[in-house]
């Protein structure tokens, strides 16, 4: 059956992501958003997923996923070719944060 | 005022400078020119290289006067802003690489600084190439040089509405879903998408991997061969990026089109679509019926099922892709309390709506749980696409269909409703899924003058059969030689 859906008319009747998901699904994504914003992809990312779920009543028994389009296969590399690498200056040239040596970021560990 | 003396292809603007008619010099301070009388309307470019064009501009010259011939050399293009460019900002469209100028320059531009081709300056496009209509760009959205009110299409509308208004002689762009045809068809250009792997994709922002693809918009198809001689090749620095047998740059061989079998698929026409776009792609297979092609119908039934396919992979890439924006090697940093806050800061600060819309899509495909019955099932999906255009291709050498279901539409008028702005890009996402190659190319106008763009659609790496037809077509039709009228006052 083809069923274009251009003129895809989505309600609301569908199930929305809660704003405990939403928050779960930022912080796995690192982004800080706004409450108007958590609201905002609650609704929006419920109806791309709505709109989505008509792809789990397709019978895809037997059917291998396509990752990527040409074969690509594993190979030996013949050996290893020494190429020059960045220069420090060069790879420091757009940090935001540099003590001209290396990249500077907020310490990962505790002290304790 | 209108000035249409600068719609040059490159093979016109080569033929000014081989004649000596005018130096290359010249050549681009008059684009130059018309950049800065036009853009602060149009705001196809994010940033003008008026220093660094003129000195490559002057570089040619000298090469030119020691008796150089290449097929770009001292010709002025343009280049998307997702393209690393050694030295001269790149922002992607973002404000999360603001200030950042790479220390390399991509392939593509490598070989094409290479050809002697000069770079007027770097064009908008929606952020990091996630959009249809160049509204999500962090630099203001692009207008229609056909009407100023409407889209250019996207994300490559900065490319289309440049070559378009002749604000450069071609336009390095790139193709995800649709990016490179959407565009060009909503700004009456010519647009390759070229087949995955075909040129490399080094130096160009990933946006999603394994659909992102290289290509140029430009005048005609003789200037889209030209661009992709140019720049394709196997990359030692791209995995994925192949090798096949060069293009045959030269087009002019064909005199009709019989032998050809062209495929036309009533997916591809629907309900809903613009009456208008019907009617002139359906001109235009009647064109290519009267050069000698033969067409027939075929079916590609999972064309319907490309749109929920494509906005769970591509949004899956996406969300791996953006985690380099971190704050720390470059781009915006907004310091947070600790490390996790300032990327959370930095991010939330520096992306666009679409962008953390697909971040967040993207994540919760992947996330545990969800990962098969969204992710896989998606990729599963994804081969019965291909397997339709592989089906299709035993009886037909190339698709004919519309690029889009409407022609350019109002600035704002979809910018709140993800799913019907992702309607846009209902028959250029299938193919993109697929890997293989499309060309949009001009082949009329709506009621409010605005272009139609017909969709020729080639098997992986069939770009030269593609764009032997197109060429055909254009030699026989004029809807490519049509430009914008444009008022000028300089």
């Amino acid at each position: 059956m083809y069923d274009y859906d251009y003129d895809y008319d989505y309600d609301y009747d569908y199930d929305m992501l809660t704003e405990a998901e939403v928050e779960r699904i930022a912080l796995l994504g690192r982004l800080a958003l706004t409450g108007e914003e958590k609201a905002r992809y609650a609704r929006q990312l419920s109806a791309v997923l709505d709109y989505a779920a008509q792809l789990a009543n397709l019978d895809v028994e037997g059917i291998p996923p396509t990752a990527t389009v040409i074969p690509i296969r594993s190979v030996m590399r013949e050996g290893d070719a020494v190429f020059g690498s960045l220069p420090r200056a060069e790879a420091l040239a757009n940090a935001p944060s540099t003590d001209g040596a290396s990249f500077v970021v907020q310490a990962t560990l505790d002290n304790d | 005022m209108t000035d249409t003396s600068l719609s040059l292809t490159i093979r016109a603007a080569r033929e000014k400078l081989r004649a000596r008619e005018m130096s290359s010099v010249e050549l681009t301070r008059a684009f130059l020119d018309r950049i800065h009388a036009l853009n602060p309307s149009l705001n196809a470019y994010i940033t003008i290289m008026d220093d660094e064009a003129l000195a490559m501009a002057h570089a040619a010259d000298e090469r030119i006067a020691r008796g150089d011939d290449t097929p770009l050399l001292g010709v002025p293009i343009a280049i998307k802003d997702l393209f690393s460019t050694r030295g001269v900002r790149t922002t992607g469209g973002s404000k999360i690489l603001g200030n950042y100028a790479p220390v390399w320059d991509a392939t593509c531009v490598a070989r094409l600084r290479a050809q002697g081709a000069v770079f007027l300056g770097k064009l908008n496009c929606d952020e990091f190439g996630m959009g249809s209509s160049t509204e999500n760009s962090a630099y203001g959205v692009t207008r229609n040089p056909w009407d100023e009110t409407r889209v250019p299409g996207g994300s490559s509308g900065g490319s289309s509405a440049a070559v378009a208004a002749g604000l450069c002689c071609a336009a390095l762009a790139t193709d995800t879903g649709g990016s490179i045809r959407q565009p060009a068809a909503m700004c009456g250009v010519t647009g390759l998408k070229n087949s995955y792997g075909r040129i490399s994709r080094y130096g160009l922002f990933a946006f999603g991997s394994s659909l992102d693809t290289v290509g140029a918009i430009t005048h005609d198809a003789r200037d889209a061969a030209i661009m992709l001689a140019a720049m394709e090749g196997c990359d030692p620095q791209d995995a994925t990026s192949v090798d096949v047998a060069p293009i045959r740059a030269d087009l002019s061989g064909l005199q009709d089109l019989r032998g050809l079998k062209v495929g036309v698929p009533k997916e591809y026409f629907i309900d809903g679509m613009q009456p208008e776009v019907e009617q002139r792609v359906r001109e235009a297979i009647a064109q290519l019926q009267a050069l000698g092609a033969e067409v027939r119908d075929v079916s590609l039934p999972n064309t319907s099922l490309g749109l929920p396919v494509y906005y769970l992979i591509a949004p899956a890439e996406v969300s791996a892709n953006m985690a380099r924006f971190d704050g720390v090697k470059y781009g915006l940093r907004v310091q947070g309390e600790d490390l996790i806050d300032t990327y959370m800061k930095t991010r939330g600060a520096g992306f666009g709506a679409e962008v953390k819309r697909r971040i967040m899509l993207g994540t919760y495909a992947l996330s545990a749980g969800y990962y098969d019955a969204y992710y896989i099932r998606a990729q599963k999906v994804r081969t019965l696409i291909k397997r339709d255009y592989e089906h299709a291709f035993e009886t037909v050498d190339v698709i004919a269909a519309p690029v889009t279901p409407t022609t350019a539409f109002k600035i704002g008028e979809k910018a709140d409703d993800p799913i019907k702005m992702y309607l846009e890009d209902v028959f250029t996402l299938p193919v993109s899924l697929a890997g293989i190659c499309g060309i949009s190319i001009p082949c009329g106008f709506d009621q409010n003058n605005l272009p139609v763009g017909l969709q020729l659609i080639g098997p992986a790496f069939g770009e030269q059969r593609l764009l032997d037809v197109a060429q055909t077509y254009q030699a026989t039709t004029d809807h490519h030689l049509k430009k914008p009228s444009l008022s000028l006052s300089l």
